[in-house]
């Protein structure tokens, strides 16, 4: 067993995919597991998310970011779970071959029975925003930002415009007003708030700072270090409507514009991704299209709660345990879990009546907001759940639970849909 | 300080930089002075990056010979300076069967120029070379020659050769006054030599018209560019430009040293000589034009847009002559400016040389070191690294695979980055798809601890361009 360069199970990333994912898997009877994380502790993005909030749904309480992490940290040792720190993944090949790097063991590659992706995700880039203008200090994503200001207790402006209504931004315009910062206005493309209900209520309404729906930044000036953002309302095809500009005399840009899968190493093992996801495209065991490789969390799909992601990491865990020590039970038929109405994409995409849990959890999310209307899952012409949501928007992300006894090998449609009111 | 030198060179660009590498061979004493805080911070900073073959000047002209010159030595020099280049070839692309006969002149020229191993390509090769193009391409003028390099990469070798080989950088070393003595030139009342080289970019005439007594003027023509994710890299295998006709002068798709890729750029004439900012109008021009190349560009992998400038002369042509007794003009270099940088050296040098008949530098070394890439090493050498400087095994930027070790190696050249930006540019920390939003952090304490600069006054990119205004908690008021 102790081989060391063979593994049951290699996770990739310590955060709080991964560390669920562990601790499931080692509950579900893998002994020789190993969490790669390239950080200097685990515990992932959590630990600079010093706000509270989380764990409302794992356990009924309010905690930070950092006590959420410490309680599945905590789980992970006390399961006494091996992990590398400072370990950077640089390969994975299709056989399970992983290649990892630190300081203290050289290049190592491991040869595991089974993978769980669990990296995360990264910012989109001002670059990639396409915003015009001067590449002067003091543009910053959302998370960067927070890093300085959680981590290394460093401010990085003091006047400061927000792009982006991400969960993120919003934290991270409660966050700077607090240290001091005046945080002048969040802009925000789209005629919606990308962010959770209660993160605008709780971090812009409270501190009196303005969301501009509707708004984009049209130009940043400053040759050395940012002096102004100019920002626009755009019309309905995205596009800045001339006239309607604002300047604020500041020295920071935030950036919370959506959260990218970060599945660069998903790519090296040939795992299919998902145009809409930029994620692995997934069957019920959140399994890729690589057998035995596992993908949960962020990489697999962007979240807005991390207890989704304990739970989503948790069946990853257990699932990959079962590959190893059961063996796949042969797959019968893979059935597409189809979208309808405003629905962009299922988490799982595909489900086998053979595998799936009795309960089988679908996550999904849509591409626009929607008042009174319905949630509909649809087998085979008949409606098995239709249920009435207040609203829904793309910040959050919902689910339904297809029940086992509805499907069968014969099935031939599955679908999740939004229907108006 | 002994502020004596034999030359000055005004400008650490890649043409003041190649300048100086070429002068260390001889025993001639040789300053750079830069204005901003590091090497390639101007137009070496932003362009396409291309080493043009050199069918595209007029026959005759220094463009054309300076650059199948410059050409050649990037060839030969690439890897005994250990900088990134890369021979992919080019391709002009035409599209219409009327141009036919305009492709064909610029193979002639091309010919004229010496350039080797000029044809025409047609359909059926040209569709097994780049896969990817618009069906609209009907033949091309392949030219085997051309190739990408990484810009700064190529001006960093040559200003640390330079440097390693015992010539002088002052950096933040604006040139605000220039005085003629009996034997040379006193620059800002501090720095003496019996040569000055202008090779001060975009601001080169404004050197110029200090000495001379015939005035030039450089204009900036603003070019904006698209980068993409290196996914998107393997679309162009070649320098891919659009014959130039009637319609304008087409933009270019183009693969980098790095494996990106790479659309434009715009030419607007702009006023001013910092305007690197890029505009709605030049990315949405870039945009409809580079996709006539490649129908599918993947906008969406874009990563970031910048824009550079050129220094466009009045005649044309650059200027390279001494144009006061002692003042040597490097100016005026644009496009193929970059290719040509080594042959200027070259000639600037030899004028020199011609003027001070120096000695030889006995103990000149030729080569350089290069920048650790660890996708260029095999496992064992990889580790052998390690062992040696566990900072190796460091990873700190995750979407280029930049450790520890090469940016610490960064920070301790002769010509050491001081800045992000300076750090990005040598060992690319930074360059990739998140564009350093994970890595700064890490790379600001790194440049910290190496060169003794407290956190909160690391920059950007030197002057005012710092990355953090404070502490925490600094501007609360009482009672807040």
């Amino acid at each position: 067993m102790e081989n060391k360069n063979r593994k049951q199970l290699v996770v990739i990333g310590g955060g709080p995919a991964g560390l669920a994912a562990a601790i499931a898997a080692k509950k579900s009877g893998l002994d020789d597991i190993l969490i790669l994380e390239r950080d200097q502790c685990l515990g992932g993005i959590l630990n600079q998310c010093i706000h509270n909030g989380f764990g409302l749904h794992t356990f009924r309480e309010e905690l930070t970011g950092p006590e959420y992490a410490a309680r599945f940290i905590r789980q992970a040792e006390e399961l006494e779970i091996p992990y590398a720190l400072n370990s950077m993944v640089v390969d994975i090949d299709q056989d399970r071959n992983v290649t990892y790097v630190n300081e203290k063991e050289g290049l190592q590659t491991v040869q595991a029975d089974a993978v769980i992706l669990a990296m995360g995700c990264r910012e989109r880039p001002r670059g990639a925003l396409n915003i015009p203008g001067y590449r002067p200090a003091g543009i910053y994503s959302a998370g960067t930002a927070q890093k300085f200001t959680n981590i290394d207790g460093l401010m990085p402006g003091r006047d400061v415009v927000i792009l982006g209504s991400g969960d993120i931004g919003l934290i991270m315009a409660r966050r700077m007003t607090l240290e001091g910062a005046k945080v002048h206005v969040v802009a925000e493309l789209m005629p919606y708030s990308g962010g959770l209900k209660r993160n605008i209520v709780q971090c812009l309404d409270d501190y009196g700072i303005p969301l501009k729906l509707s708004h984009t930044v049209t130009n940043i000036q400053g040759k050395e270090r940012v002096e102004s953002v100019t920002i626009a309302r755009v019309d309905e095809n995205r596009r800045p409507i001339p006239g309607t500009e604002i300047t604020y005399p500041c020295d920071t840009l935030l950036l919370s514009c959506g959260l990218i899968p970060e599945n660069e190493l998903s790519r090296q093992a040939d795992v299919t991704l998902s145009r809409v996801t930029s994620g692995p495209v997934v069957n019920e065991s959140l399994e890729t299209s690589v057998p035995g490789i596992f993908a949960c969390g962020n990489v697999l799909h962007v979240h807005d709660l991390v207890d989704f992601v304990s739970q989503e990491a948790a069946k990853a865990g257990e699932k990959a345990a079962a590959f190893v020590l059961d063996g796949v039970p042969e797959s019968s038929v893979q059935i597409p879990i189809e979208t309808g109405g405003l629905v962009r994409y299922t988490v799982p995409f595909t489900v086998d009546p053979a595998r799936m849990d009795e309960n089988q959890v679908v996550r999904f999310r849509v591409g626009n907001v929607l008042k009174g209307g319905f949630v509909n899952v649809i087998v085979d012409g008949e409606r098995k759940i239709h249920r009435k949501r207040m609203i829904l928007a793309p910040g959050e992300m919902e689910s339904v639970t297809l029940k086992k006894e509805w499907i069968t090998p014969e099935t031939r449609e599955i679908r999740v849909e939004t229907e108006a009111a | 300080m002994d502020s004596n030198y034999d030359v000055l060179i005004i400008g650490g660009g890649v043409v003041g930089s190649a300048v100086a590498w070429q002068l260390a061979k001889t025993d001639l004493k040789t300053a750079v002075l830069e204005k901003e805080e590091d090497v390639s911070t101007g137009t070496t900073k932003a362009n396409s990056g291309i080493v043009h073959a050199g069918y595209d000047a007029m026959p005759g002209t220094l463009k054309a010979k300076l650059n199948v010159r410059g050409n050649e030595m990037i060839h030969e020099i690439a890897p005994v300076l250990n900088f990134d280049f890369v021979n992919t070839g080019s391709l002009v692309l035409c599209f219409e069967e009327e141009n036919r006969p305009g492709l064909q002149a610029l193979l002639e020229r091309g010919k004229t120029n010496g350039v080797p191993g000029l044809r025409i390509v047609e359909q059926e090769e040209l569709r097994q070379m780049e896969p990817e193009i618009s069906e609209d391409a009907i033949c091309a003028l392949y030219a085997p020659t051309a190739g990408v390099v990484d810009p700064f990469n190529m001006n960093v070798a040559f200003a640390e050769n330079a440097a390693d080989n015992g010539t002088a950088f002052f950096f933040n070393e604006p040139v605000t006054s220039l005085e003629r003595t009996e034997d040379g030139w006193l620059v800002n009342g501090a720095y003496r030599a019996k040569i000055l080289v202008n090779a001060a970019g975009v601001h080169a005439d404004e050197i110029h018209n200090m000495a001379c007594e015939q005035p030039i003027a450089i204009r900036p023509r603003r070019g904006e560019y698209f980068l993409f994710d290196k996914e998107a890299g393997s679309l162009a295998r070649h320098v891919l430009f659009q014959q130039p006709t009637a319609a304008g002068k087409g933009i270019l798709v183009t693969p980098t040293a790095h494996g990106n890729l790479l659309a434009g750029p715009t030419a607007d004439f702009i006023e001013d000589k910092d305007g690197v900012c890029t505009t709605a109008q030049g990315l949405d021009h870039v945009r409809p034009m580079a996709s006539k190349t490649i129908d599918h560009l993947p906008f969406s992998q874009v990563i970031t847009s910048f824009a550079g400038l050129r220094a466009v002369p009045e005649g044309g042509d650059f200027i390279i002559a001494e144009n006061a007794p002692g003042f040597i003009d490097a100016a005026g270099i644009e496009s193929p400016g970059l290719t040509s940088a080594p042959a200027i050296g070259e000639m600037v040098a030899q004028m020199i040389v011609d003027r001070l008949h120096p000695g030889e530098n006995t103990a000149y070394v030729p080569q350089r070191r290069g920048f650790v890439k660890v996708d260029d090493l095999s496992p064992a050498e990889w580790n052998a690294l390690i062992a040696e400087d566990p900072a190796y095994g460091r990873m700190v930027c995750r979407c280029e695979k930049v450790t520890e070790g090469s940016i610490r190696d960064a920070c301790r050249r002769s010509v050491p980055a001081r800045s992000l930006d300076g750090v990005k540019r040598r060992v690319r920390a930074g360059m990739g798809r998140c564009q350093s939003g994970f890595c700064s952090p890490k790379t600001m304490e790194i440049i910290s601890q190496e060169l003794n600069i407290p956190f909160e006054d690391i920059t950007k990119s030197g002057g005012r361009s710092k990355l953090i205004t404070g502490w925490d908690k600094e501007d609360l008021q009482d009672g807040e």
